[in-house]
């Protein structure tokens, strides 16, 4: 298994604040795997720092072994890499497939697919393939505000999937889902990846963290503190301790044993 | 056609085409108050090269468009890198420039204003608003349109997309400029005068008015907008004299009365500006609204439409 993304010494800091600090992780081709952490860890940050919203104060991030810190935010998604956003951030006042299509845009290279008209394309009816698969069709020229929020996480992931990326980034798909959307999200995923797709996933909900994702990174104030089998992870002295605080650690590991 | 509703075409069609001059910025998600002065520039230079070199109609209304046009281009590089509020009055204050510019300088008649040759009737300006109309729509039904409006509501994701939104903001501001420049260069070969004061800061807040109140969403705003603030203070016209009297008779005669003057209709159109944006805070119409008229809806759908 070759390493898609490679995080070496990743830094962040915000003034004196720092926010992430020395992180370091690989992912590989294919792989699923979540990044962990209590709130405040620095998830988000690290996502940010990825897709170039944020510069890093340090560290390097290579993407099929090219360094892309210093590519501009708007490039990385044509390199590969999309993302979804913890705070859905779709566009309200477009349809759900001018949504999609707006995914599309990494793959445009012409002209002619920038000044010609989207009503009766190709990459509409792309779109509309597309949403169908997901089961997401019932009104594809509805306008995103007034949805409700289980389809509206979805749809950022459909636009998401439209630039076609290697790696997707997923900050909390199952936040604010009940368990019948949970459900059904981890198998949409599981699909996801059966078609290659890598998968970083940020997500407070460990079982489903532990259905989709063989292997965890977790943080704790911008630091690495664990990195392994999702299955043990639980058992980590460290990342109990970031959890739940120094004396309840103590106790659940002596609970446990 | 009688001259009065030559008149009320001709200004008509030209708010029409720089209402378009602004829904471009605005639709991108720019403020622009700017609109007077792109509209002047164009006027100004269009009426300067008909006097100066005698050139056609066409060339000076092609020239009026480009020279506005490419003001924008180059104004829109320092303007973008504020926004909001900031943009509002940087905008406004280019607008003062302008003014302040030709008001100072003797070759363009300064506050006399200078008198253009080559006069154009009424359908001139209606047809060019038609077309523009149709470019406009055109325009924003290609993705060039959709990377438009999803600059407007949010420029972060949007440059994650892989959206150029600087290009895509700079030329959306640009093209608004050459609009408004044309709408300029259509006026001063329509009313064979110039003079800056037509231009004013009154002038701008109006079109923006036409903007948000028809709507920027969709390019039917700006066309129900123009039409509704053109056509309005006409027809109030008639029944100002009603309005003002039953006003003084409920706060009795403290002054002599006298004619109900213009400054009248902007009472009422303030009025109106406030009720409207009120009831319809997106404007009068709104995406939503289209895709209902389109699918056959009328109510707006429910939650329990959806699969889980
Ligand atoms: N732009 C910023 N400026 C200053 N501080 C910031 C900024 N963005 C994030 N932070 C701080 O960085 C820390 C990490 O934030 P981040 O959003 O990455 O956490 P997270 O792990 O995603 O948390 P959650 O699980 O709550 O989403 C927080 O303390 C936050 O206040
Ligand atoms: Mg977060």
């Amino acid at each position: 298994m070759s390493a898609l993304l490679q995080v070496e010494g990743l830094t962040k800091n915000f003034g004196g604040l720092s926010v992430v600090s020395d992180v370091s992780f690989n992912l590989g081709e294919g792989e699923r795997l979540a990044l962990i952490g209590p709130n405040g860890a620095g998830k988000t940050t690290v996502f940010n720092l990825l897709s170039g919203v944020y510069e890093p104060s340090g560290g390097m991030i290579r993407l099929g072994g090219r360094d892309i810190s210093r590519v501009p935010s708007k490039d990385r998604i044509k390199l590969g890499m999309a993302r979804t956003f913890q705070n859905i951030r779709l566009m309200p006042h477009l349809s759900v497939v001018e949504n999609v299509m707006l995914g599309q845009q990494a793959r445009v290279a012409s002209w002619g697919d920038f000044l010609l008209p989207l009503g009766r394309s190709a990459w509409r009816r792309e779109a509309e393939v597309l949403l169908h698969e997901l089961g997401l069709d019932t009104w594809p020229g509805e306008i995103v505000a007034t949805l409700p929020y289980g389809i509206r996480k979805k749809i950022e992931v459909v636009r998401a999937l439209a630039s076609r990326p290697k790696l997707l980034l997923l900050d909390e798909p199952a936040a604010g889902l009940n368990p019948t959307e949970t459900s059904s999200l981890r198998e949409f995923l599981m699909g996801v990846s059966r078609r290659g797709v890598t998968l970083l996933v940020v997500e407070h909900d460990m079982s489903f963290v532990r259905s989709l994702c063989e292997r965890a990174v977790v943080l704790n104030f911008g630091r690495k503190i664990y990195e392994g089998s999702t299955q043990s992870v639980q058992d980590d002295p460290l990342v109990l301790e970031a959890y739940l605080g120094p004396r309840h650690a103590a106790l659940a590991a002596a609970g446990s044993v | 056609m009688s001259g009065y509703w030559a008149g009320i075409l001709t200004i008509l069609a030209i708010n029409i085409i720089f209402a378009y001059g602004i829904f471009l910025p605005v639709a991108s998600g720019q403020l622009n108050l700017g609109g007077a002065g792109f509209q002047a520039t164009g006027a100004y230079a269009a009426a300067f090269i008909a006097t100066q070199f005698g050139l056609g109609t066409v060339l000076t209304v092609a020239s009026g468009t480009l020279i506005a046009g490419l003001l924008g281009w180059l104004m829109a590089y320092p303007m973008l890198r504020t926004k909001g509020v900031y943009l509002v009055l940087a905008t406004f204050a280019f607008a003062e420039v302008v003014s302040g510019i030709v008001l100072n300088s003797e070759k363009l008649g300064g506050p006399t204003g200078l008198s253009v040759p080559n006069f154009i009737d009424w359908y001139v300006p209606v047809i060019a608003a038609a077309v523009v109309a149709i470019g406009v729509f055109y325009l924003m039904s290609t993705r060039f349109g959709l990377n438009m409006r999803a600059c407007h509501d949010d420029d972060v994701v949007t440059d994650l997309m892989g959206v150029n939104v600087r290009g895509v903001k700079v030329a959306a501001f640009a093209l608004g400029a050459a609009l408004a420049g044309f709408a300029g260069a259509l006026y001063a070969h329509a009313f064979n005068y110039v003079e800056i004061q037509t231009f004013g800061a009154m002038v701008s807040i109006y079109v923006l008015l036409y903007v948000l109140l028809g709507g920027t969403q969709t390019p039917w705003g700006p066309i129900v907008g123009a039409i509704f603030f053109t056509i309005l203070p006409e027809a109030i016209r008639p029944v100002l004299p009603l309005i003002k009297k039953a006003i003084i008779q409920v706060f009795g005669p403290i002054v002599p009365a006298t004619p109900p003057d213009d400054s009248w209709r902007f009472v009422i159109l303030g009025l109106c500006t406030i009720i409207m944006m009120a009831l319809r805070p997106e404007g009068l119409v709104t995406s939503a609204m289209i895709e209902r008229l389109r699918s056959g809806r009328h109510e707006p759908i429910k939650t329990r439409d959806f699969p889980a």
